[in-house]
């Protein structure tokens, strides 16, 4: 051959892979790091404690029982708030990604409280409702409902109308129409709602709970923080990190069992 | 409503009404979308037991027009009549195909073909093996289970197949149900379709813009001009379907008189800008 060029490789990259050992060791390291560089000395543990205190202080609190009425109370705020807001937001949700009498007068007001911080209403929540477990769970569950509302409205639009044509057009009824066709057409988007409505929840527990709580999470936090006791308000932190996961993974096997279909 | 059951003695275009057959009747039929005419006066009359085919450049309303027969498109003017009463066992007179097989995602193959029976009287073990059936039918049992993501193009057509079949329909309202497949799927179930119309008996309106599968069904074709849609042209073709062979001169004939009629509407359609619908 008198003249040939070997043609060159140029589609690579722009492919990232999942390595799982790479974001556990990555973890285990920083933490490793952090512990590290406590014990060296090199950073005052009185303002940034260290693994090993923070886990001794989770023990301790598990021990006592003190760590248990914390979480006890956050959680049971957190489920009653977000079954609330959730409920009320799916079928505020369907109902106006369906009926155009909903829609317009529903999108208006939905707009126009969507973007409140809904922390700003948790002192007027405290004058409606006192400042027991009703001012907190209403809180979370105004929080909740309007990513709902949204989040469903924007599953129900998204359910392809041939779909629903196809199932008039076999004389299905308004009812099944609507459980077995709009309702399983929307759930993808309904389910990545959950995820923001849950982080949204927890964000507003504990900010609930710090203006007005002696019991829950929030509150222990604060008080830790009041007393400098770093160690902790960290494991309390630890605590609010680790039911954030436990919520994010029951969520990833709900989609796995529900949206198997995709 | 615009589909209304008429009475069986009510005057029938040509045919009239055979044993037990429903047919349709278009009188009058107009239809807008906003200030645009898709529609201009439609009058014709589907024969009870025959297969009608509706071709027309793209654009010229014939899915509109199904739609309307269908009773899933409110027309802006005239009506549609059924014409004859449908069979005791029928579940569903007017029954679609789709041209993009609407299958429920979220549902098996079965599931998909159940759905349509969950809402009838039929009792849950009549309604399995009614499904059962169709999907042999169909040639699909063994993909039962499977999600429609799972199948291809034609599998995906014969589940909209048997799912239509599995109501029993008196009439068969088919919108360019091999569209969307490759030319060799569509040369399959073409002959697929021809066996099992054949074998229901169904009234079938087929709306299609290939010429070549007008021939091999239609008995009466309908050729549609340019939108605003009206009829241009009715031809009629009297060959058995199981006995019309692609290379019967008579049958490429009508496929070339087919194509003049459209050829120039077909070009004015190609440089038009889309109205959508």
């Amino acid at each position: 051959m008198a003249d040939e060029t070997r043609v060159a490789f140029r589609g690579g990259g722009y492919a990232p892979r999942r390595v799982a050992w790479a974001s556990a060791a990555t973890l285990i390291g920083l933490i490793a790091l952090w512990q590290a560089l406590a014990s060296l000395g090199w950073v005052s543990t009185a303002f940034a404690s260290s693994p090993v205190a923070i886990a001794r202080a989770l023990g301790q609190l598990g021990a006592s029982g003190e760590l248990w009425g914390h979480v006890s109370a956050s959680l049971r705020r957190l489920a009653i708030g977000w079954v609330i807001g959730t409920a009320s937001g799916l079928v505020v949700g369907v109902a106006l990604g369906l009926y155009t009498l909903a829609r317009s007068p529903g999108m208006a007001v939905v707009s126009a409280l969507f973007p409140i911080p809904k922390i700003a209403l948790v002192p007027l929540f405290i004058i409606w409702f006192g400042i027991g477990e009703g001012s907190k769970i209403v809180t979370l569950a105004f929080g909740v409902f309007f990513p709902t509302v949204i989040n469903t409205l924007a599953g129900v639009d998204g359910v392809p109308r041939g779909l629903i044509r196809m199932a008039q057009s076999f004389n299905l009824r308004p009812w099944s129409i609507l459980t077995k066709i709009v309702l399983p057409g929307a759930l993808p988007a309904i389910l990545s709602g959950f995820r923001i409505t849950t982080s949204t929840a927890i964000i507003l527990l504990v900010a609930a709970e710090m203006i007005g709580a002696d019991r829950g999470i929030g509150a222990f936090v604060l008080q830790a923080g009041n007393l400098y006791d770093t160690d902790n308000l960290l494991a309390g932190i630890v605590v609010l990190s680790a039911i954030g996961l436990c919520v994010s993974w029951v969520l990833g096997r709900l989609e796995r069992a529900w949206l198997r279909w995709r | 409503m615009s589909v209304s059951a008429g009475g069986a003695q009510r005057g029938v275009g040509q045919g009239g009404v055979g044993q037990g057959g429903v047919g349709l009747c278009v009188t009058g039929l107009h239809h807008a979308f906003g200030d645009l005419p898709v529609l201009d006066g439609l009058d014709f009359s589907v024969a009870p037991g025959e297969v009608t085919v509706i071709v027309g450049p793209s654009g010229c309303g014939k899915s509109t027009l199904l739609g309307i027969l269908g009773g899933l498109v409110q027309p802006s003017r005239g009506k549609v009549t059924l014409q004859g009463t449908p069979a005791a066992d029928c579940l569903n007179p007017l029954t679609f195909v789709f041209q993009d097989f609407a299958l429920v995602p979220w549902r098996s193959v079965a599931g998909n073909v159940s759905l349509v029976l969950e809402d009838t009287p039929l009792s849950r073990k009549d309604r399995q093996t009614r499904v059962a059936d169709m999907l042999a039918l169909a040639g699909l049992s063994a993909f039962a289970d499977a999600w429609p993501r799972q199948l291809s193009g034609g599998m995906r057509q014969r589940v909209g197949i048997a799912r239509a079949l599995a109501v029993r329909p008196a009439v068969l309202l088919m919108d360019e149900p091999l569209s969307a497949l490759d030319a060799q799927t569509r040369g399959l179930l073409l002959e697929e379709f021809v066996g099992l119309i054949a074998r229901t008996g169904a009234t079938t309106v087929y709306v299609t813009h290939n010429l070549s599968e007008a021939t091999r069904l239609g008995q009466q074709i309908l050729v549609m001009g340019r939108r605003p849609g009206r009829v241009r042209a009715v031809l009629r073709i009297d060959t058995p379907l199981a006995a019309r062979r692609a290379d019967d001169p008579a049958l490429q004939a009508v496929e070339r008189s087919l194509w003049d009629l459209l050829r120039a509407d077909a070009a004015e359609a190609d440089r038009e800008l889309s109205h959508g619908g």
